[in-house]
């Protein structure tokens, strides 16, 4: 593989919270120094932003069971092209990946099919329906890297505990999804004044902070390695401030949907933007970015979740809810760089430091030594958005016509160039 | 002044004076509706089908006699189950509908917004029978219309809407109306039953029957749903009555000459008195049913004329 030199690079280190301008190299897959590298492809940036590939944990490619909404080959394309150099698997497909078999199938497609790395988690109980632990040891051994039983809440929390008490044993991180299930069942918004107005069954935004109380219990007593998928409310963040005061092995992530949107985007019952849990009130989504700003919140992810037009062509309390996001996770992003609410290293560290770091990988930086997994990317270039040019199967992206800035140019994954932006 | 909207699809996106014009309409109807030849030919020649994915036996008669009688050519579909069951979507059975050429389509369903997705999908006039807990709008409009002729006026005017809010299509289309035309309206209940957020809506909430009802013009009963009583809603019809259930001794805090409005079908003993919905003095719940046939012929009249100025010249079609 012929060594590459960057140069004029807007360098985005989140490891040092710095940015400068300069020159990287890379050799072997990995990232070195810029000296000595005689013969070396050499990539003019032109002053725009390097930075460490996206970390995405959350992602659902609806593989096995639904390939006609997404596949490996799909979702591997669309993260590619929106700067992912990682997707992190959810197992939440038909049948859901609890057997180290199932791992096996998920891990043999993604190698031939996608061009980034996927790491897959696996469900914490068979089924995920919350009663038997699924197989933990041997699933770590198949290669999963996290355990979830994704937005299925187990609510018996005697199971829960044991399943916390095992994976602790283990060292395995366990992904909760913070939500009271009783109180949340039926609702596709938050209560308030918009989900009244427009007769939608809502859930208060008390029931994540439940969800969240109750799984930080369970932290303390077993001493698990724990992660909530989506931290959303004020109410919320205030719990897990605690709990990260206290010492617990607690890291909390944020789907960039409740970041740069909240529950008025809804409208007239527009299903593309009924995610899970409901889009928040502004004063939320004001809470959860400037808790992505102090640390707070460690990640970021796009929670891809795609669907086909038959099950959003629906009146919303049917619709599916769930939104697309690998290839616009990071013109979204931008949104909250260019409102002046984040710098380039402080999301970066969400995008990619921190997810890297949760889950052992030595990716997301940009030393020495790391693996050259890298996104080039111009942070102001203004374009429209048209979801029939997305690459993913399915089309649901809130985004939809809307104006977004942020182009990425070129996706490295080892050194690999995987998506290079074609000037049309 | 005029009428411009395609759809009645609810309350919120009209503008006061659409909404006096439409009244002002139906009042010349409701002249009609006494004589003893009822016929008109403000929809001779259009088709108008009635599809209903909840049951109703009301609203749906209401609807077909409105349309009767202006020379439409009314059908009937029930739907609830029928082609859903078979798999259906939604979209589909609109287009199915579609295809059929009909002119006007009153549609009720059980989920909030779903009569506007149908709306987007067909080149008829859609009218809003009810879609979930979001919006009725004919029936806000035959209540204002109940009003205005009882009170002489359709502004400043205290309304206290009493009962089971934050299930009710009814109640909020009836917010939405009463305010637009500045009238004060009060939601009185059960804090079960009133929904969250609605302190922002510009209203008066209150938790106690007779305060809500105090200085009250118009006292707006709502159907309790006796389904709610599984979902500990509220402890009992008897506890429920007694808290919040109209009678006279209640009804004295309200003005004088306060009327009494109810949407039916109603539960006696349970939200209100027997003897007080029949009292003739008070009760105005025969007149709401007889201005929901003149309401309802008013906006069929008044979107078929959009529908055929559209026709005729296309380029305008919004």
């Amino acid at each position: 593989m012929t060594p590459i030199l960057f140069r004029n690079a807007r360098l985005i280190d989140p490891e040092t919270g710095t940015e400068r301008l300069g020159e990287l190299g890379v050799r072997g897959g990995k990232i070195v120094g810029p000296e000595g590298l005689d013969g070396a492809q050499t990539v003019d940036c032109s002053g725009r932003c390097l930075a460490p590939g996206i970390v995405d944990i959350g992602v659902k490619v609806s593989e096995p069971g639904e390939r006609h909404k997404e596949s490996f080959r799909s979702a591997g394309l669309a993260a590619a092209a929106g700067g992912v150099t990682t997707i992190v698997t959810r197992p939440d497909t038909i049948p859901a990946i609890d057997t180290p078999e199932t791992l096996e199938f998920v891990r043999r497609r993604a190698n031939e099919a996608a061009p980034v790395r996927v790491l897959p988690m696996a469900a914490l109980t068979r089924g995920r329906e919350g009663r038997e632990m699924a197989e933990i040891s041997f699933l770590l051994d198949a290669g999963a890297v996290a355990f979830t039983d994704c937005d299925h809440v187990v609510t018996n929390t005697k199971v829960f505990s044991r399943c916390l008490t095992y994976a602790a044993s283990l060292g395995a991180l366990v992904v909760g999804h913070p939500q009271e299930p009783i109180l949340s069942d039926g609702a596709s918004a938050t209560s308030g004044k918009f989900a009244a107005l427009k007769g939608l069954p809502s859930v208060s935004p008390m029931a994540e902070r439940m969800g969240l109380d109750r799984d930080i219990a369970i932290v303390e007593m077993t001493g698990a390695r724990y992660h909530a998928d989506q931290v959303t409310t004020a109410r919320a963040l205030r719990r897990l401030a605690r709990a990260k005061e206290a010492d617990l092995d607690i890291t909390a992530g944020v789907s960039i949907h409740h970041l740069t949107l909240n529950e008025f985007d809804v409208g007239d019952y527009r299903t593309f933007f009924k995610v899970k849990p409901p889009l928040r009130s502004e004063d939320d989504r004001l809470a959860a970015v400037e808790a992505v700003a102090s640390g707070l919140i460690d990640v970021i992810s796009s929670m891809h979740t795609p669907q086909d037009e038959e099950s959003k062509r629906l009146p919303f309390e049917e619709a599916a809810s769930g939104a697309i996001g690998l290839e616009t996770l990071l013109p979204a992003s931008m949104r909250l760089v260019h409102g002046g609410h984040l710098d380039l290293p402080t999301l970066w560290r969400a995008l990619s430091l921190n997810p890297a770091r949760r889950l052992g990988l030595d990716c997301g930086r940009l030393s020495a030594g790391a693996p050259a997994d890298l996104v080039l990317f111009d942070p102001d270039v203004p374009f429209i958005l048209d979801r029939f040019a997305l690459r993913s199967k399915s089309k649901n992206t809130p985004f939809d016509e809307a104006r977004m800035q942020g182009r990425i140019i070129g996706t490295w994954v080892a050194g690999t160039q995987v998506y290079r932006h074609d000037k049309a | 002044m005029s009428f411009r909207a395609r759809h009645l699809l609810g309350i919120e996106h009209l503008a006061p004076n659409e909404i006096t014009l439409l009244l002002d309409l139906a009042d010349r109807y409701v002249d009609l509706n006494r004589r003893d030849v009822k016929h008109d030919t403000a929809l001779t020649g259009l088709t108008q089908i009635n599809m209903f994915f909840e049951a109703s036996t009301r609203t749906q008669a209401s609807f077909e006699l409105a349309g009767k009688r202006l020379g439409a050519d009314v059908m009937n579909m029930n739907m609830q189950g029928s082609s859903l069951k078979k798999g259906e979507t939604l979209i589909d059975t609109a287009m199915t509908l579609n295809a059929m050429h009909p002119d006007l389509l009153v549609v009720r369903h059980p989920s909030s917004g779903a009569v506007a997705l149908l709306a987007q999908k067909v080149n008829c006039a859609v009218l809003n029978a009810g879609d979930g807990r979001h919006e009725h709008p004919t029936q806000a409009l035959l209540d204002a219309l109940t009003i205005r002729r009882a009170k002489g006026r359709l502004h400043r005017l205290t309304v206290a809407i009493c009962g089971d809010v934050a299930h009710s299509r009814v109640a909020r289309s009836n917010i939405w109306l009463l305010g637009k035309m500045e009238n004060r309206v009060r939601l009185v209940g059960p804090p079960t039953l009133l929904p969250a957020g609605a302190a922002d809506w510009g209203v008066e909430v209150c938790y106690d029957m007779r305060e809500g009802l105090r200085d009250a013009d118009v006292v707006m009963m709502l159907r309790l749903q006796r389904e709610r009583m599984d979902g500990a809603f509220i402890p009992s019809e008897r506890e429920y009555f007694h808290r919040f259930g109209l009678d006279a001794e209640k009804l004295a805090h309200a003005k004088d000459d306060a009327i009494v409005m109810h949407p039916g079908p109603m539960n006696r003993g349970v939200e209100i008195d027997g003897t007080l919905a029949d009292d003739i003095n008070r009760s105005v719940i025969q007149d709401q049913v007889e201005m929901g046939v003149a309401v309802r012929m008013a906006a069929m009249d008044l979107l078929a004329r959009n529908l055929r100025a559209a026709r005729s010249s296309p380029e305008v079609m919004v």
